[in-house]
């Protein structure tokens, strides 16, 4: 890259400029994908935390797809589940977005109501018993409320038998853990006896291939923990609006570096014509070129990272944003691919600068 | 090596019809002399440099060095590429110096160009700045230099891979009479001091005194064939009958 490099340094404005329009773009598509991460998060870690590598939904409709606002699993069907083969464990998890109240006040809270001594609990957390609940810690805040007190969940009183380690939330609110006979009061929704208790979906911990295998003679429909997520309202339409805005300014991105290059090889053409007629190949043209692409976008993405690494850090808690490799370096590398991409389609014109022009008085 | 062009004809498309630049035309440079290419303002001299130079085929006819067949009607892009880049030094007509570098730079980009390290031109590349009188700017850029002092980079930089041929287009349009003659006369001795057969054009047969030869172009006729500009070159060889 001799001339390239030295065009760097030469034209040091220009290239500044677009530097710092790639460092902009940058810091927004990683700082979106950082928010992306951190709003997902909020609306599920609880589902995507838990100790169980699959849900099974049961729908209303045959042709439904999964969601926890809809799905009513019956005592039955959890049993039969466990009767899988390769199915090591099924519990029914019940899922109900309710009301919270405690002497301090009020609060959105998601209930999961679990068995008993349930696995589906976070890993170091008290014992839960009928007549419990377990608080997250942004659920212990909000609702300011320690072990020994008493918050009402759905109208219901129970006694705070402890604050969990780790967050859990579900749809933007804080989960709390009451066994899934408190939880019938909550979420049942009227179906069934009270001999006939119901869950929202059954966790199933699987070997070899058992979560498929039950679907069929349960009458469920099994999603791993992951794809669960897109059960959850708000998961699904706020994921598909911000990573569609992310797609969107990645291919601005490559269009904004395609256009510059386009602009800046037109610009040197007559010294592209000079040096091809000095003995320069193409190839060495394009590589020269394309080098000094790589330059601009490598600084310009790395700094726009850096920025959203340094940013998510100074942020207060309360911006849910989540910044890690996925949701810096992996966009970072998109858009230096996708920059080149354009970078490579501009200068590409170089190949067709006639050498001849060089001759050509100016 | 002698510069050998056989019957060259450069016909380029022109609308409909076609228009026939360079005309039959058959020149002898032998290695070492300067042969100034005359002929008004489109008589076909730039094409001839052209051909010369592989920038385009000849229609017909071909170019040697020596024995050596380089550029025929069917030479393709990669091995005039390969002709230039081995063989050639080319002056433009304007210095076209590239603007990011210093006057070191455009010569040092000679060997980048053909995959050596810069470096290894320096010594080079510093003797022949000062063969033409630019030492002392040797680490300014372009814009930097006056015309003059750009035209005299840009001849060194021609010069920097020791090319067996040398074409030079206009040198001294730019120029007032009298630094006109002294370019032609720094690109002449340079020319004999490194051995290239040097075909040079000019419309201004008044700074031509130096050369060893000329030769008229009209209408892309070779008017009159190569006829020594002086009878005796110097070191006392006729330039005229090329010595067998
Ligand atoms: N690339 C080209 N395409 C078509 N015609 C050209 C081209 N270059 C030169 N010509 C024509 O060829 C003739 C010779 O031009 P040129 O070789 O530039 O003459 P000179 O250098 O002697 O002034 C002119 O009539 C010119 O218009
Ligand atoms: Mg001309």
């Amino acid at each position: 890259m001799f001339v390239a490099l030295r065009d760097l340094r030469h034209a040091r404005g220009r290239f500044a400029l677009m530097t710092a329009v790639i460092v902009l773009v940058t810091f927004l598509v990683t700082f979106l994908a950082s928010l992306t991460a951190g709003l997902a998060r909020e609306s599920t870690s609880a589902v995507t935390d838990l100790p169980a590598d699959h849900l099974a939904f049961a729908m209303p409709g045959p042709d439904d797809a999964p969601a926890f606002t809809a799905s009513q699993v019956t005592a039955d069907q959890w049993r039969r589940w466990r009767g899988v083969p390769g199915v090591d464990a099924a519990e029914p998890l019940g899922v109900a977005t309710t009301r919270a109240g405690s002497a301090a006040g009020t609060a959105s809270v998601t209930a999961f109501g679990v068995p008993a001594g349930s696995r589906l609990l976070p890993a170091g957390s008290p014992d839960l018993t009928t007549g419990g609940v377990l608080l997250s810690p942004a659920a212990a805040t909000e609702l300011d409320a320690a072990p020994g007190d008493t918050v009402t969940v759905g109208g219901t009183a129970l006694e705070v038998v402890g604050t969990t380690d780790v967050e859990a939330s579900f749809a933007h609110t804080p989960v709390v853990w009451t066994t899934v006979a408190d939880w019938q009061a909550v979420g049942a929704r009227g179906t069934g006896s009270d001999d006939d208790p119901v869950a929202t979906v059954v966790a199933l911990t699987t070997s070899d291939d058992g979560a498929a295998r039950g679907d069929a003679a349960v009458g469920t429909t099994t999603v791993t923990t992951a794809q669960a997520r897109s059960a959850v309202a708000s998961y699904a339409g706020e994921n598909t609006s911000l990573t569609t805005m992310q797609g969107f300014l990645v291919a601005i991105s490559a269009l904004v570096v395609g256009a510059f290059f386009s602009v800046w090889t037109i610009s040197r053409s007559a010294d592209v014509a000079v040096l091809k007629a000095l003995g320069a190949t193409t190839r060495y043209l394009l590589r020269d070129a394309l080098g000094q692409a790589a330059v601009v976008l490598t600084v310009g993405v790395g700094f726009g990272t850096l920025l959203t690494a340094v940013g998510g850090r100074l942020l207060p808690a309360t911006v849910p944003v989540l910044v890690d490799t996925t949701t810096t370096v992996l966009p970072a590398a998109g858009l230096v691919l996708l920059g080149l991409a354009g970078a490579a389609v501009s200068v590409a014109r170089i190949t067709r600068i006639d050498p001849h022009a060089a001759l050509a008085a100016h | 090596m002698d510069l050998h062009l056989d019957r060259i004809t450069l016909v380029y498309p022109d609308g409909t019809s076609t228009l026939t630049a360079v005309d039959d035309v058959s020149l002898t440079v032998p290695a070492g002399t300067t042969t100034a290419l005359l002929g008004p303002s489109g008589s076909g001299k730039s094409s001839l440099l052209a051909v010369a130079a592989g920038l385009t085929p000849p229609t017909s006819g071909r170019v040697r060095l020596g024995d050596e067949v380089a550029l025929t009607p069917t030479t393709s892009v990669a091995e005039a590429t390969r002709w230039r880049r081995d063989h050639l030094g080319v002056v433009f007509q304007a210095p076209r110096l590239l603007d990011s570098l210093t006057a070191l730079e455009q010569l040092e980009l000679h060997a980048h160009l053909r995959g050596r390290r810069p470096a290894t031109v320096r010594r080079r590349a510093l003797e022949l700045l000062d063969a033409v009188g630019v030492a002392d700017r040797a680490h300014h850029r372009p814009a930097q230099l006056s015309g003059g002092q750009r035209q005299r980079v840009a001849i060194a930089r021609a010069l920097v891979g020791d090319p067996a041929v040398l074409l030079v287009d206009e040198p001294t349009s730019a120029l007032d009479h009298d630094r006109g003659v002294r370019v032609v006369e720094l690109i002449t001795s340079l020319a004999r001091e490194t051995g290239a057969a040097t075909l040079l054009v000019s419309h201004d047969a008044s700074t031509l005194d130096p050369v060893d030869a000329t030769a008229r172009l009209a209408d892309g006729l070779l008017e009159s064939p190569a006829r020594p500009q002086r009878t005796e070159a110097p070191g006392g060889r006729c330039v005229s009958a090329p010595a067998g």
